[in-house]
């Protein structure tokens, strides 16, 4: 009997050794500069047109949201968009507290609330793809499998591994964010209050149950549900790379399946079954700042819950294939 | 099989017993059986396409059969393959290790999917492959022929009972072959069983002591080397003249079958060397002083008389002619 160990041992070495883990971090490195430059020529304009003074500019959003609404050529689903938007500002104003005080934290707060649906599952299916494809790829699973190890300690090694990374991309995802962007817009901001439980319902946004919350906290929760969202993706990823032969094929089966997500996100208002897919459910910071769901009927624990379905799923098909499966080349 | 009396005193390693696997609806493998006992080379042999990897992947566990039973030392693969993985160690066809790690890399970490190898087994087996020279280099700058020691160096990590290697002279050149086959023999006579596939017969034949031969998914004959060419009576090259008159003299003779040139197969050098008045004969080589002098008395001129010794190649397609027919 092995221990498993060393065996969670052999899989973080090889991935490590693979270089992937680095490749995201450099990714991370080349992007986020980019995006923070991009974010400080929003900042500049804005306060060479506002005096910097905030409550201008806030109101000015809120006179332009409310010019569209009047507009024609506008489809009802933005419009309602647009009247819960407006109303969230207006409670930012009533209570004096700036959406968008200019700091390292309140960049990584919208960076990390941009990037859950699609950037961040991205890193995760560099490493989660290749997790066992790349073993067939390159014939190592038979040398693998004919060691007198049972097959699920192997898989579940794997896992775990894969476990390891994924909170590991989340967290360097966060740090590299913030100190990054923190040498343009500085390191403080941690306490600044957020507001958050708008409750939505149709057109209106529920004030009775908002608070605000110190920055920081904010963040962690955020943190909290990527964490939860790369989990379920990676699990995903995993068993596709179980099931699917070759690295390419499982990275391109993942990459359709989250894109897609993101198209029925913006079209699928309509058709309410689509609120069990997992792509379309990927968005849980959105409930944190009360963006509305995409599709009527989804809340926090509702997306947590399809979203755990899959995940579950997804580990029960992997190891059962993975257990019974004849390798043939 | 007929091979009970052969090294019957060892003990059997590796046991396979009425084994079938069925893929895609088709009989990929029919009732296969053959033991392989300590301390001898067990050569699998067949054609490419006739079942041999499949067999191969059986025996680790990376296949599992549709029907039968394999066993290594008692214990068997497919229930309890973390027990009976551990008396083995294999090569299946190329030796794929990770080639983003170092070959040191890589043998701890398959030391790491077994208990009692630590470090010194480690340079132990380093050594016995002679990859001292560049183990802690990166697998992705070896040649073939040091991927393939790297490979028997993982396959001998666990102290194995059971050696077992798929096609393991392919790629590798004419010195390397001769090496790899003094390791083989070496590894065998210190106790380890050997089982080696190849779709080469000549190699087989070098180095087996016994063989299986499998064509279609079938076992069509196993025994030691010796006992299975012996069978077959050797072919005799005659060069005489007159040509004509020679030949008619060695036809009427009963015990002597004349063959067509194009039926045999000799090897390359052999068919090279011969002259255009040459017959070939399957006869005992026992006749050979006394066919002699009756040509000789014929007033035949015997120029040369070349005895070749009976192959398994021969052997082998004897008996898939036979498959072909039924």
């Amino acid at each position: 009997m092995t221990n498993l160990l060393p065996l969670i041992r052999n899989e973080c070495i090889k991935i490590l050794k693979k270089k992937r883990f680095y490749v995201i971090l450099l990714i991370l490195a080349v992007l986020v500069p980019m995006f923070t430059y991009a974010q400080m020529r929003i900042a500049q304009r804005s306060h060479d047109k506002f005096n910097s003074d905030w409550r201008l500019e806030v109101q000015q959003q809120i006179t332009d949201n409310q010019n569209s609404l009047s507009s024609d050529r506008i489809p009802e689903e933005w419009k309602s968009y647009r009247r819960i938007f407006v109303q969230q500002l207006q409670y930012y104003l009533d209570h004096d507290v700036n959406p968008n005080e200019p700091s390292g934290v309140t960049f990584t707060r919208e960076f990390l609330d941009n990037s859950v649906t699609l950037f961040i599952p991205l890193l995760i299916m560099a490493v989660a793809s290749d997790l066992v494809s790349g073993e067939r790829t390159t014939g190592t699973i038979k040398m693998l499998l004919t060691r007198p190890v049972k097959r699920w300690r192997i898989l579940f090694s794997k896992m775990t591994a894969l476990i390891m990374f994924v909170s590991l991309i989340v967290l360097s995802t966060f740090l590299i964010s913030y100190f990054i962007s923190g040498l343009a817009f500085g390191y403080k901001g941690f306490n600044v209050p957020v507001f958050t439980g708008f409750q939505i319902g149709g057109d209106t946004v529920n004030m009775s149950s908002v608070h605000a919350i110190p920055q920081w906290k904010y963040i962690l929760m955020q943190c909290g549900l990527i964490w939860f969202v790369s989990l379920v993706v990676a699990l995903l990823a995993f068993m596709v790379s179980v099931l699917v032969r070759s690295t390419a094929a499982s990275i391109v089966v993942m990459m359709a399946t989250l894109i897609a997500g993101t198209i029925l996100t913006n079209m699928a208002s309509a058709w309410t079954t689509a609120k069990y897919l997992f792509m379309v459910n990927l968005g849980l910071t959105g409930y944190l700042a009360g963006t509305p769901a995409p599709i009527e009927g989804m809340t926090l624990p509702f997306s947590m819950a399809v979203l755990g379905v899959w995940g579950v799923i997804s580990v029960i098909i992997s190891f059962t294939v993975f257990t019974k499966r004849d390798i043939l080349n | 099989m007929n091979d009970d009396d052969y090294g019957s005193s060892a003990k059997v390693v590796l046991s396979v017993n009425n084994v079938r696997k069925k893929i895609a609806r088709k009989w990929i493998i029919d009732d296969v059986s053959f033991d392989v006992r300590e301390g001898e080379i067990f050569g699998f042999l067949g054609p490419n396409g006739a079942g041999k990897t499949t067999t191969i992947r059986m025996l680790v566990d990376l296949i599992r059969p549709s029907a039968g039973t394999i066993t290594v030392c008692g214990y068997n693969v497919n229930r309890q393959p973390e027990k009976a993985l551990q008396f083995v160690g294999s090569i299946v066809e190329n030796p794929e290790v990770y080639t983003y790690l170092t070959g040191w890399e890589n043998l701890e970490h398959f030391a790491r999917m077994q208990p009692g190898v630590d470090e010194a087994r480690i340079a132990e087996v380093v050594d016995i492959v002679r990859l001292d020279q560049r183990i802690h280099d990166k697998v992705r700058t070896y040649s073939l022929g040091m991927r393939q020691r790297l490979g028997i160096a993982q396959a001998l990590l666990g102290r194995p009972r059971l050696l077992i290697l798929d096609e393991p002279t392919n790629g590798l050149d004419p010195k390397g072959i001769k090496e790899l086959r003094e390791f083989i023999r070496k590894l065998a006579d210190e106790g380890l069983a050997v089982f080696v596939s190849s779709h080469l017969l000549s190699e087989i034949q070098l180095l087996c002591d016994r063989v299986a031969i499998i064509s279609k998914g079938r076992v069509l004959a196993v025994g030691g080397v010796e006992e299975l060419v012996s069978r077959n009576s050797p072919y005799v090259l005659w060069e005489v003249e007159p040509f004509d008159s020679g030949r008619e003299l060695l036809a009427a003779r009963t015990e002597i079958q004349i063959t067509d040139p194009s039926e045999v197969t000799l090897d390359d050098s052999v068919i090279a060397g011969m002259g255009t008045n040459s017959v070939i004969t399957i006869m005992e080589d026992a006749m050979i002083p006394e066919i002699v002098a009756m040509l000789v008395t014929n007033g035949i001129e015997v120029r040369s008389v070349h005895k070749i010794n009976p192959t398994l190649e021969q052997l082998f397609l004897k008996l898939t002619e036979g498959e072909t027919i039924d």
